[in-house]
């Protein structure tokens, strides 16, 4: 579906076979644990027992003694940090806190933290002696809800951390309050006063994880020279560099950081853990050692996601929204840096609302730092904004698509930051949502409802570096350091056939260590398509330049005479002038020699990505089981470079929204120990949960990107929260304000039994 | 510690190796015998990633003893493949794209087989059951169940 | 995980010398919890005895009378996956085919998931409702009891120090009978019950109830018979308001309790509408088989 006119590509829009395929699939491709180094030994983290505590002692003798132990680490041995900001992509964040979230110094901040480290010759002795280990602990009162976490009264983290208000301005108290900020347009008051009606709501949402299914693993060599090779699977290897650089205290140059393939990340494998631990250990015992989290580590010890508490007064007049009044606090987990802003900036992005005012507050509590998950902030928001204009326009009397239709932002509008979009498809994806054959469609039967609900990303651009070197025999190799977490080698690669004019198969894409390429910003933001996608372009554009220019001086005319088109090129002067990018390849040693092509760039223009979902579902109200009949997902992609694959990014982000909406939580008890820490309990969806997912690509054109490219990644995982829910309250009456809408909370409200 | 002798058919050849009584065939297979194809995802029997055949059924090998497998038949995902020739369900995976990370496909990947082995036309329905002890977080399953489905008609039509 | 030695008897005498030689045992069947149970350091042992290879326990077959007699190793699988259990006792293969998914199925045995002692397992109920019978087995005896006076506690069974659990008796059912085992879970599959029901009963020339056995699981420390959903069922018509009052009296035994996989009210819901709908599920066997 299209409303521009169609531009005409050979290679994009194509589903080819990804480079990286057939490895993948016969098991040859190498991840983060497949790695095996001569004389290495594997390590094994101790972590906190206790939500919050304070540490008085280690004593690591015993550990040290026992048979096969190499080494042990505590946060004694890592340099003092830093207290200074480090960007992350996505994310700034404190390195002191990063290094004191590495391995505890002081202070134990939540059930899983890492207090010591053991390599020994196997992962059964370096477990062994942990349980050596003797950690003497002050236990505090934890602070587990991000409400209770604000009160004045409440257990400091920190004592030392005041809240940031805009301007820096610092409270005076200190407080769990890492961050305020608030967003304000327009004149609230006067919108509510005017109003036909107002809704009026607290949402509350637990941690969720991202549920990646390799877990955490990092194999470090401190080298004799001093340099630090780390293989590791990561998100960005080059945030991985930089962040051991300065937590390790290291000129960023002594660092190598090979990535290995990555087995998802979802915005889980930013952060570092591991990778200063094991090099460190490699220090100590002179081998390469190898860490690896067991799948409960990866539940305690790394950053999940906010568990938030939203309160939401919305204001409808006509088929308008004339005023939204929103409280958002984010748990942050121990260290400050939760996705609340984004959450604030996201919430009423999909439409034109005059006055609002939105307060947001990052609030540190006792569980893991929290990490970025597709679309970081915007979900939460999203599952309240999006059931209260679901209110209004049940209250309106108005179908729930055709009010968010005329309340769609478009070109101009601007978000509650007071930046104005540029061309974007909002509209056209909520019209296609409307008349697509399953909104057409009848949903019939008792307990049975439809549910529809809209989101927004703003998608990423930043950093992106590529090389393309060209072959004699005119096959090219593509050099990238963009982690490819899904199929990304295709897409770029298919760029740089489509700008080249060449087929896709000639071009070998790879991914390569940090020593091997220039700085690529970290997978994330629904970047690397678009963003090393420019660097892509530009690197076949340079290619093409200097063909044009060699091709002119074998023809001995003027560069201008010179046309590259087609995958060849031609003189318009003299027809018998020609050469294919081949028969040119074959030139380069005539010619000047090895032709390379190079994108480095600061990607700008990165188009917003919006999308409107309906979902059908059936309550059986006497378990409280809700099932998921049909589900179509409308989005705006931009240019679907390989169709293929953003369909599985929706499918996927949606099949992720489905399990947040459902059954996915952190359940902590009292002490804050997360009680359901493995994938029995943590009940991400089966095969057997989810029907297929339908797909309905709009493309819009990014005006910012050559072929048009949105990011598609993230903003498929914002609108199912709302939309089930939304679903649910169509079928049984009943609006649920608190995630999961697990069968225990659905049974109890419907049969009034809490 | 005291280590066994083991001697066992991998990927249709006789195989040896040492190992403790406490280490998983998952284990031994990825860092005794260099067999990584074999992924750990939960280490406890929730997630398939380390599914293998073991004599003629498919298993969790995070929740198999590597003595276990004394005079055993064990099929990894590096025994799938005939020389160059990808299996059906490989190709179909491809064609489809039905992997992102690729993780948890070569557990996906034994698991489908073993089934279209005992039931070559299983319905998406029947897929989707055989398959929820593999746990995939990219997909969202819809083009696994495809691929699935479409190597089901390259068999046939073979 | 810990280090321990691994033996694998080829005949029950051996497994019993084992047994008994001195040294902390644990039973190894399919593994599939007592592996996961040892990684985490949840028990221990100084040895790991092997079942699998002791041909009395992983046998399966229908002696003359009818009954099923079951090794206490044999894989689940391997179990519902025989066309004669699969036509006789539809009521077993509901539970065996939904412990884990089918790479548990592959090894997880009746005998583990019963000497787990796990309220929430789900053979307990099935086998309970089949008027299963247990034959536990020692160097120097042999004793026969029901499966419900096996479960003491969780994690605790009614085996001595010396006994094993060697196989699983389901008698021939009575005529025009037929069962249906129900749990209910978040997901669709693999997942532990939140509350459990095992229902069978026959009926009689007169379309009456005879024999009916209603036994719960995950409401209570140990999984229940509930004798008094037996007592409004025996001698009336199969209608929704006789199998409602099963349901009833189903509820009235539970003592749930709160936990991260469910709450006491939501257990106590699921136990009677689970006990109704494995009623009208074995219900609908009968009449299928008529």
């Amino acid at each position: 579906m299209t409303t521009e006119e169609k531009i005409e590509y050979k290679v994009i829009g194509t589903r080819p076979i990804r480079p990286d395929g057939v490895e993948k699939v016969t098991g040859k491709a190498q991840y983060g644990a497949d790695i095996r180094l001569p004389g290495m030994i594997y390590g094994r983290v101790l972590r906190s027992p206790h939500a919050h505590a304070r540490i008085l002692s280690i004593d690591t003798s015993a550990a040290e003694a026992h048979p096969g132990v190499l080494a042990v680490l505590t946060a004694k041995d890592l340099p003092a940090a830093e207290d200074k900001m480090e960007e992350l992509g996505e994310s700034a964040i404190n390195v002191k806190e990063v290094s004191d979230n590495i391995l505890a110094s002081t202070k134990a901040l939540y059930r899983g933290h890492a207090v010591a480290a053991v390599a020994a010759a196997n992962a059964h002795v370096a477990e062994e002696a942990l349980a050596l280990i003797k950690v003497e602990y002050e236990v505090l009162p934890p602070v587990l809800d991000v409400r209770d976490a604000m009160r004045e009264d409440a257990p400091l983290l920190n004592e030392e951390r005041h809240t940031k208000s805009m301007g820096g301005k610092l409270s005076e108290k200190p407080s769990n309050i890492a961050q305020f900020t608030q967003f304000s347009g327009g004149d609230i008051e006067a919108a509510f006063a005017e109003a036909d009606v107002v809704v009026e709501h607290e949402f509350n949402t637990s941690m969720v994880h991202q549920g990646y299914i390799e877990p955490q693993v990092s194999t470090s060599s401190w080298n004799a020279d001093g340099t630090i090779t780390i293989w590791t699977s990561t998100q960005g290897a080059f945030a991985v560099r930089s962040l051991v650089a300065e937590v390790l205290r290291q000129p960023i140059s002594n660092i190598r950081v090979v990535p290995m393939e990555i087995g998802g990340g979802f915005g889980g494998k930013l952060p570092i853990y591991l990778d200063p631990v094991a090099a460190l250990l490699s220090k100590k015992s002179g081998k390469p050692v190898k860490i690896a989290m067991s799948r409960t580590d990866v539940f305690e010890g790394t950053g999940p996601t906010s568990g938030t508490s939203i309160r939401v007064k919305m204001a409808a007049k006509g088929d308008k929204i004339t005023a939204v009044q929103a409280n958002l606090a984010y748990e942050a987990g121990a260290y400050p840096g939760s996705s609340v802003g984004a959450g604030a900036m996201c919430m009423l992005s999909p439409y034109s609302v005059e006055n609002f005012q939105i307060d947001a507050y990052d609030v540190v509590v006792n569980k893991p730092k929290t990490a970025a998950y597709r679309a970081p902030g915007a979900p939460a928001a999203a599952f309240a904004s999006e059931s209260m204009i679901d209110e209004l326009a049940k209250k309106q009397g108005i179908d729930p698509l055709a009010f968010r239709r005329a309340n769609s932002s478009e070109a101009g509008t601007r978000m509650v930051t007071g930046v104005p979009f540029p061309r974007i498809g909002a509209v056209e994806t909520t019209e296609a949502a409307i008349n697509s054959a399953h909104y057409k469609s009848p949903i019939e039967g008792p307990n049975r409802g439809r549910g529809v609900a809209s989101g927004f990303w703003f998608n990423a651009g930043m950093q992106s570096s590529v090389v393309a070197a060209v072959n004699s025999d005119g096959t090219i190799n593509l050099i990238e350091g963009s982690t490819d977490i899904g199929g990304t080698r295709a897409s770029l690669a298919m760029q740089l056939a489509e700008t080249l004019g060449v087929k896709y198969e000639s071009i070998r894409p790879s991914v390569v260590d940090t020593d091997s390429i220039g700085h690529n910003d970290v997978t994330g933001g629904s970047r690397t398509t678009f963003a090393s996608g420019m660097a892509v372009f530009e690197a076949g554009m340079d290619i093409r330049r200097q063909m044009i220019t060699r091709a002119a001086k074998l023809w001995s005319c003027s560069e201008d005479d010179v046309v590259y088109e087609d995958g060849g090129l031609r003189c318009k002067v003299d027809s018998t002038k020609e050469l294919t990018f081949k028969e040119m390849a074959a030139q380069q040693p005539r010619t000047g020699g090895p032709i390379v092509g190079k994108g480095s760039l600061v990607a700008r223009g990165a188009g917003s990505a919006f999308a409107t979902h309906i979902v059908d579902v059936e309550v059986d109200p006497e378990t409280g089981k809700v099932e998921i009949l049909r589900y179509t997902a409308v989005q705006d992609v931009g240019t679907a470079i390989h169709p293929a694959y953003v369909e599985g990014q929706i499918q996927g982000g949606v099949v992720q929204g489905i399990g947040w909406a459902l059954n996915e939580e952190y359940f902590y008890n009292d002490e804050g120990t997360m009680v359901n820490s493995s994938f029995l309990d943590y009940r991400m969806p089966t095969a057997l949960d989810v029907p297929m997912i339908d797909t309905i690509l709009v493309e819009v054109p990014n005006p910012g990107h050559p072929y048009g490219v949105r990011g598609v990644g993230e903003v498929p995982i914002v609108p199912p929260l709302a939309a089930i829910a939304n679903a649910i309250a169509d079928a049984t009456g009943h609006r649920f304000t608190t995630l999961p809408m697990s069968p225990r909370r659905v049974v109890e409200e419907l049969n009034g039994l809490s | 510690m005291a280590r066994s002798y083991v001697s066992t058919n991998l990927n249709g050849t006789e195989t040896d190796f040492l190992c403790e009584p406490r280490q998983s065939l998952l284990e031994v297979l990825r860092d005794e015998l260099g067999l990584t194809g074999t992924k750990e995802g939960c280490n406890n029997g929730n997630c398939g990633a380390c599914s293998v055949m073991l004599n003629g059924r498919i298993v969790n090998s995070c929740c198999v003893l590597a003595v276990e497998t004394q005079d055993a038949t064990v099929t990894t995902i590096e025994g799938v493949a005939q020389g160059d020739q990808l299996h059906p369900l490989q190709q179909a995976f491809l064609n489809e794209a039905a992997l992102q990370c690729g993780i948890c496909t070569p557990g996906f990947i034994m698991a489908s087989k073993a089934l279209l082995e005992r039931e070559p036309n299983a319905d998406e329905h029947r897929i989707r059951h055989w398959l929820a002890g593999n746990l995939c977080r990219c997909t969202g399953y819809d083009k696994i169940v495809k691929a699935v489905l479409s190597a089901e008609q390259m068999q046939g039509v073979k | 995980m810990e280090a321990f030695d691994y033996v694998a008897p080829r005949s029950l005498a051996d497994a019993f010398a084992h047994l008994t030689n001195g040294r902390s045992s644990l039973m190894l069947a399919g593994g599939t919890d007592v592996i996961v149970q040892l990684r985490e350091g949840r028990r221990h042992c100084d040895q790991l005895i092997d079942l699998k290879h002791i041909p009395e326990l992983t046998a399966l077959h229908f002696a003359g009378d009818g009954t099923l007699e079951i090794g206490a190793a044999k894989p689940l699988a391997e179990i519902y996956e025989d066309p004669e259990v699969a036509r006789r006792l539809p009521g077993l293969v509901d539970a065996a085919a939904l412990i884990g998914g089918i790479q548990v199925q592959s090894r997880a045995s009746l005998g583990g998931n019963l000497c787990n002692a796990s309220p929430a397992a789900d053979a307990s109920p099935a086998l309970m409702a089949l008027s299963a019978r247990l034959v536990i087995g020692s160097a120097s005896a042999t004793r026969e009891i029901p499966v419900e006076e096996f479960f003491l506690g969780p994690g605790r069974n009614a085996l001595q120090p010396g006994e094993l659990l060697l196989q699983v008796k389901i008698p021939a059912q009575p005529a025009n009978s037929n069962a249906h085992y129900l749990r209910f879970i978040p997901r669709n599959e693999m997942d532990i019950a939140v509350a459990s029901s095992g229902a069978r009963f026959a009926l009689n020339a007169d379309g009456r109830i005879e024999s009916a056995r209603v036994a719960i699981g995950a409401v209570a420390a140990t999984p229940l018979m509930v004798p008094a959903a037996a007592e409004v069922l025996n001698g009336k018509l199969p209608t929704e308001e006789t199998f409602g009052a099963a349901g009833d009296a189903a509820a009235a035994l539970a003592t749930p309790i709160n936990d991260m996989r469910g709450s006491i009210a939501q257990r106590k819901q699921l136990v009677r509408v689970l006990t109704v709908r494995a009623l009208r599920g074995a219900l609908a066997r009968i009449q299928e088989a008529r």
